[in-house]
């Protein structure tokens, strides 16, 4: 049954030694590199992944040959391709395990990616604590830079490409395209004003495009099989594969390749892919798209407001809008069964917040803070009704007011838990001694599934 | 906290020189600051924190101002600032881990080395920080030290990486 899925990024994964570059040469690895460099120009790689129709697999699912084709192209002047390897959405971690899995995956959609770019300089940037993936990495570059994949000259094509991966410092702020770029030009990551665009000024003040890994990894993919073929794949204008990272109650949480368009309910449910929830219990809430997403209620996950099957798209997910629906996001999937406390577990994401925010911005400085705090004092049994007004006031007054998306992050996940859990925030607060109970179980109106 | 000393001078060692001057290499001429967080981590890993002594060296380094490398030491939350044990416990407290049981089995860390969030145990072995989300939600609870990941962490798991580490 699996082997019928499409895979995109996960055919090769389970071959023992796979992370090196004769078993993933042997596997037919670097052919990309090959045909991209040999046979096509750098417009004509453009054009295939405008053909797919591949979106931005870090969250903001903006479509990547668009992206490629804002870059601005002035004479002498150096262009760069910079892969975000931040990965720090709570509840993601695809990006983790495909690099340390198979790293020349993405190194050889950096080759092709950089070609098509024109550029000869590029970087991976990742997460600091992931130290030893950036480690897996480098030695990965070197294999294939000694195999003549990197460097002067690739291929006898005339076209020179370094490639170097460069370490953050901890900070989920750097995930944000232009705070990335600041880090790595080796300041505080503090987010830019847009416009310019990276594209237009970005690493350097030289046009830069900055993509996710796991878009960057598909790149091999699409240069094999032509954008045609994964846009075949998937349903409407979410096209190809997404990497789902699972977790919280299921039975098998784990990454996943999920063909877009996947029932939701499949995906929970089906031994192919997670199995259920774990036993003896039942579904309460998901998260689905990493922790800024809408956190919905089971059902509401599982079926649209008009009563259709829920699907694995970025269309489905967010059905609805905000009263209804959520985001597919970076494919976060966080599942909750009925002894998860959705006060406790907002409370826990506007620390997040409130922890990462730069401080750049009035609103999202002191907003998280005062989130973090309202919502620790009704978990803690000492809120007061008012409390929960005073929360969506709050979240109200981030959104949209802040240079960049993390604003609007740390606001959803308050904003949708009162939406869709209101009566678990008023029970904290009428009932704050059974409410605060270790192991206290919310037993209100909500349907679980 | 950064205070200026009269502390002795701290330097790279010659092959951590070495991979000081192969980084620079890796940035276009005049943009050597980017090398800025990969030297911080390298004067960590020798010198097990990022003390001020060690900034200033890599702001001569660099060609940089010293308040340059303590501004972006202070932004970045896995520099330390002050000494720590020899072994840095970083778990994770986000939501995923937290609902998968974290509470419990980071209470039991706590307690079993001694030392509270922030803390450094009394025999120095052990420093425990809490993080945020280390993006290994699937495998947690979870917790790294220095450079490697411990997943699906239970209290017995626990018991057994501490009395490893105590060894």
């Amino acid at each position: 049954m699996t082997s019928e899925r499409p895979k995109i990024l996960t055919d090769k994964t389970h071959i023992p030694g796979i992370e090196t570059f004769d078993v993933y040469r042997k596997n037919g690895g670097y052919s990309a590199v090959e045909k991209a460099l040999k046979t096509m120009t750098p417009d004509e790689v453009v054009e295939e992944v405008k053909k797919s129709g591949v979106r931005g697999r870090g969250g903001a699912g903006f479509p990547m040959g668009m992206k490629w084709s804002f870059l601005a192209k002035p004479e002498g002047v150096p262009r760069y391709l910079v892969c975000n390897g931040d990965e720090s959405e709570p509840g993601t971690f695809k990006d983790h395990w495909l690099m340390k899995t198979i790293p020349h995956l993405l190194i050889e959609g950096m080759i092709v990616s950089s070609y098509a770019l024109g550029a000869n300089t590029s970087y991976i940037y990742v997460r600091g604590e992931l130290m030893y993936v950036v480690r897996i990495l480098e030695k990965a570059i070197a294999e294939a830079k000694a195999a003549g994949f990197l460097g002067k000259n690739i291929l006898g094509s005339g076209y020179d490409l370094e490639l170097y991966v460069q370490p953050g410092g901890g900070a989920y702020i750097c995930g944000e395209e232009t705070a990335l770029l600041e880090s790595l030009e080796g300041k505080r990551g503090n987010p830019r004003n847009k416009p310019p665009f990276p594209a237009v000024k970005g690493l350097y003040q030289c046009p830069t495009v900055v993509n996710n890994v796991e878009s960057i990894a598909t790149t091999s993919w699409i240069v094999n099989n032509g954008g045609d073929a994964y846009a075949a794949i998937g349903i409407g204008r979410s096209t190809g594969t997404k990497l789902i990272s699972a977790s919280g109650h299921l039975k098998k949480p784990g990454v996943y390749e999920i063909p877009l368009g996947l029932p939701v309910q499949e995906f929970i449910y089906s031994d192919e892919w997670c199995g259920g929830i774990r036993d003896g219990h039942h579904l309460k809430a998901v998260v689905a798209g990493g922790s800024s997403v809408p956190i919905l209620p089971a059902a509401m996950l599982l079926k649209t407001a008009s009563g259709e099957d829920r699907l694995m798209s970025y269309e489905s997910l967010s059905d609805g809008g905000f009263a209804t629906g959520t985001m597919m996001g970076s494919g976060g999937f966080i599942a909750m069964d009925e002894t998860a406390c959705v006060v406790k577990n907002t409370w826990n994401f506007s620390r997040f917040y409130h922890h990462e925010s730069c401080g750049q911005c009035s609103p999202c400085r002191e907003g998280t803070g005062w989130m973090e705090k309202v919502l620790h004092r009704i978990e803690h049994g000492h809120g007061s009704m008012h409390d929960i007004d005073l929360l969506v006031d709050v979240a109200k007054k981030i959104e949209g007011n802040t240079i960049c998306p993390l604003g609007d992050a740390a606001a959803w996940p308050v904003a949708s838990a009162i939406r869709h859990f209101r009566d678990e925030f008023e029970w904290h607060i009428t009932h704050p001694q059974e409410a605060t109970r270790p192991g206290a179980i919310f037993k209100g109106h909500m349907e679980l599934v | 906290m950064i205070e200026t000393s009269d502390k002795p001078r701290i330097e790279f060692t010659p092959e951590r020189l070495e991979r000081a001057k192969e980084l620079l290499t890796h940035y276009p001429e005049g943009r050597q600051k980017s090398a800025l967080l990969p030297l911080l981590h390298l004067l960590q890993e020798q010198e097990g924190w990022t003390p001020t002594e060690g900034m200033d060296y890599i702001a001569e380094l660099l060609g940089i101002q010293p308040i340059e490398v303590y501004e972006v030491a202070t932004f970045y939350t896995m520099y330390h600032l002050e000494p720590v044990g020899k072994h840095v416990i970083e778990y994770c407290r986000t939501g995923p881990c937290m609902i998968m049981g974290g509470e419990e089995v980071y209470a039991h860390l706590k307690q079993k080395i001694g030392a509270q969030d922030g803390e450094t145990s009394a025999d120095q072995l052990f420093t425990i920080k809490p993080v945020e989300c280390l993006a290994a939600c699937g495998w947690g609870p979870c917790f790294q030290i220095r450079e490697k990941y411990y997943t699906h962490l239970t209290i017995e798991k626990v018991d057994e990486i501490i009395d490893e580490l105590r060894k």
